[in-house]
């Protein structure tokens, strides 16, 4: 190698700063949101809120705990992953293994399908109209119908089971199995990693929405977590804390939401260091083809 | 598409080929072509009827569903409207000034995303590039994808507290001896609060592909540039960004399709009265039209409008790329 110029030895020092800066800035919201769900309230308002709280106090984490609307919408979220993602799991595992099938007649008729739709929706109002004369609202299946298959995750399994050695699948068809058989004894165990990442890339968005609930449920006891973290935020900039409902939440006003946006990033942010390189492997091979 | 026996795998249940038969194609090809598979693939077929149903249900009904921007609509009645009236929600929205509004706004907040969203990947992925340390590369790396994990609604709460009155980005201007902003609420700040918690959440995530792309690139390429004498500078120019281009392109083809349906659950988690004037966008006007103020039929005209918009802009920008630079969707 060369030895590296003065130049560029200068570069790499501000590289160095830049980067720097980057994570800065995209870890410093995150800390101080944690440090303000466990600061006074005084503090927050006195802006004297950086790193570490000020003025330590659970108050907030208990008031937020005590509601029971909280603990209700918390739930909803885990229910509504849950169905949402097995719904999702089956329906794209199906047709991804079928278009994986080269041989297949009228494949790219089956593809052009799924991906036309990628590029042209119906749009929110013929949408809410189609799950409203459904009779899906405020229903599970409102949130985990509408969004069963995701075009981008449907590609990414295609790709893999494309990837998938043949000859074991012929094998166990000559041993008798028939289509469905060598779906879920053959090729499933053979694609544990795909399975895994698209499990997580499923739960995770349907983890995070809020949009599908906010629209299609009506009462506040079927609400997501997200929705009611969402009420809150309303609430704040509405003027007062009209969102947030009880006397008792107003007083903490400041920091109650704070805490919601740590209770509800918790779940992602404690499985994120071991799924990260799924996500990423998972964009390639769906790069790969896309 | 002829029937010849030479793609049937083996192990299929076929019965043996008739003697005669590689000219069995020559009488009604295409039928006998079709029993043959469906004969053969039934199980795979049956694979693909619920996935099917899922696509016409809710994906191709409410394509038709559109249909109601030209039919007046009740609720609880056809979902398709119940009679023709033409072009009369299009030209209503067309004379409507909020709409030229929300228009303006949107090819607004769509043109800076672009501006500003589609090139930070790029610099950043370039950056990351030329660390040599893996293990800092791998910690900057998995630092910045963390916000694209989280939740819009995180995000906004995110954005919200950092710009309150308390926060700390008022903090760091009473440093200056400025006078707290307040945000959230003035309209000449959206764009900006917009763009930048887009960059904030979507930049790290965004150098997936461009450094998958950056190890593809040769390294003799690089090489061969030294030995020609060219310096750091240069050989990004002249083999690094090449190296990326068609990743650029094809980012771009996508980024230019989803121009018009800026992000709409941000706007309609940000935005409130008083920021209308900048942040209300085609999409939260569609929104608010529709569901809240319940007219379904003019809202569907705006929002097939849009979704056209988006499928021209998409498809020209592809058909461009082509012709320019040899790099398409399809």
């Amino acid at each position: 190698m060369v030895k590296p110029s003065r130049s560029y030895r200068v570069f790499q020092g501000v590289n160095g700063v830049v980067l720097t800066l980057v994570v800065l800035v995209t870890l410093y919201p995150f800390v101080n949101i944690l440090a303000r769900s466990f600061s006074g309230e005084r503090q927050i308002r006195a802006g004297e809120v950086t790193l570490l709280p000020k003025g330590f106090n659970l108050t907030t984490y208990e008031i937020v705990f005590q509601d029971s609307m909280f603990w209700r919408n918390y739930g909803n979220t885990v229910l509504y992953t849950v169905v949402a993602t097995a719904v999702a799991m089956v329906l794209t595992t199906c047709y991804a293994y079928v278009l994986s099938k080269k041989h297949l007649k009228g494949r790219g008729v089956l593809v052009g399908i799924a991906v036309f739709t990628m590029f042209f929706t119906g749009g929110l109002i013929p949408n809410y109209i189609l799950v409203t004369s459904l009779g899906l609202k405020n229903s599970v299946w409102a949130i985990a119908l509408p969004n069963a298959i995701s075009v981008f995750n449907l590609l990414v399994m295609k790709a893999f089971f494309e990837n998938l050695p043949t000859e074991l699948e012929e094998a166990a068809q000559i041993d008798g199995l028939n289509t469905y058989g060598t779906l879920l004894r053959i090729v499933l165990p053979l694609s544990k990693a795909v399975v895994a990442t698209m499990v997580l890339f499923y739960s995770v968005s349907f983890w995070n929405s809020w949009f599908s609930a906010f629209l299609y449920m009506d009462r506040t006891d079927l609400m997501p977590v997200t929705v009611y973290l969402r009420n809150l935020i309303q609430g704040a900039t509405g003027g007062g804390n009209a969102g947030a409902g009880t006397e008792q939440l107003s007083q903490v006003g400041a920091n109650i939401q704070s805490v919601t946006i740590v209770l509800t990033a918790l779940p992602i942010l404690c499985v994120y260091p071991f799924v990260q390189r799924y996500f990423v492997s998972g964009v390639m091979l769906g790069a790969v083809k896309g | 598409m002829s029937t010849s026996t030479t793609s049937a795998p083996p192990g299929t249940e076929d019965p043996p080929p008739a003697p005669a038969a590689p000219r069995r194609g020559k009488r009604d090809p295409a039928r006998t072509g079709w029993r043959r598979a469906l004969r053969r693939d039934w199980q795979l077929y049956s694979l693909a009827i619920l996935p099917l149903l899922f696509f016409l249900v809710f994906r191709y009904l409410p394509m038709i569903g559109n249909v109601i921007a030209f039919r007046r609509f009740e609720p609880g009645g056809s979902i398709f409207g119940e009679e023709w009236v033409g072009l009369r929600y299009v030209q209503m929205f067309l004379n409507d000034p909020t709409f030229w509004q929300v228009f303006r706004n949107t090819l607004w907040i769509g043109g800076l995303t672009l501006l500003f969203c589609f090139p930070v990947p790029i610099v950043l992925a370039l950056l990351l590039n030329e660390v040599r340390r893996r293990s800092l590369k791998r910690f900057v790396q998995s630092v910045s994808y963390l916000p694209h994990f989280l939740s819009i609604v995180i995000v906004a709460g995110i954005t919200m507290q950092m710009l309150a009155s308390d926060g700390p980005v008022n903090h760091l201007l009473g440093w200056f001896g400025h006078e707290p902003i307040r945000f959230i609420q003035e309209p000449e700040w959206f764009r900006t609060i917009y763009v930048g918690s887009e960059i904030w959440q979507t930049a790290g995530w965004g150098t997936i592909l461009y450094l998958a792309a950056l190890t593809t690139i040769d390294e003799d390429l690089y090489e061969a540039a030294r030995i020609d004498g060219a310096n750091r500078w240069q050989q990004i120019w002249h083999v690094t960004l090449p190296g990326i281009r068609p990743t650029m392109v094809t980012l771009l083809i996508l980024n230019v399709g989803a121009f018009m349906a800026v992000g709409f659950e941000k706007v309609l988690l940000l935005y409130n009265p008083l920021t209308y004037p900048t942040a209300d966008v085609i999409s939260t006007y569609v929104y608010r039209s529709g569901v809240e103020s319940n007219s379904f039929s003019y809202a569907a005209a705006i929002g097939l409008f849009e979704a056209v918009i988006g499928l021209i802009l998409i498809t020209s920008a592809n058909q461009l790329s082509r012709r320019t630079v040899g790099t398409s969707l399809w």
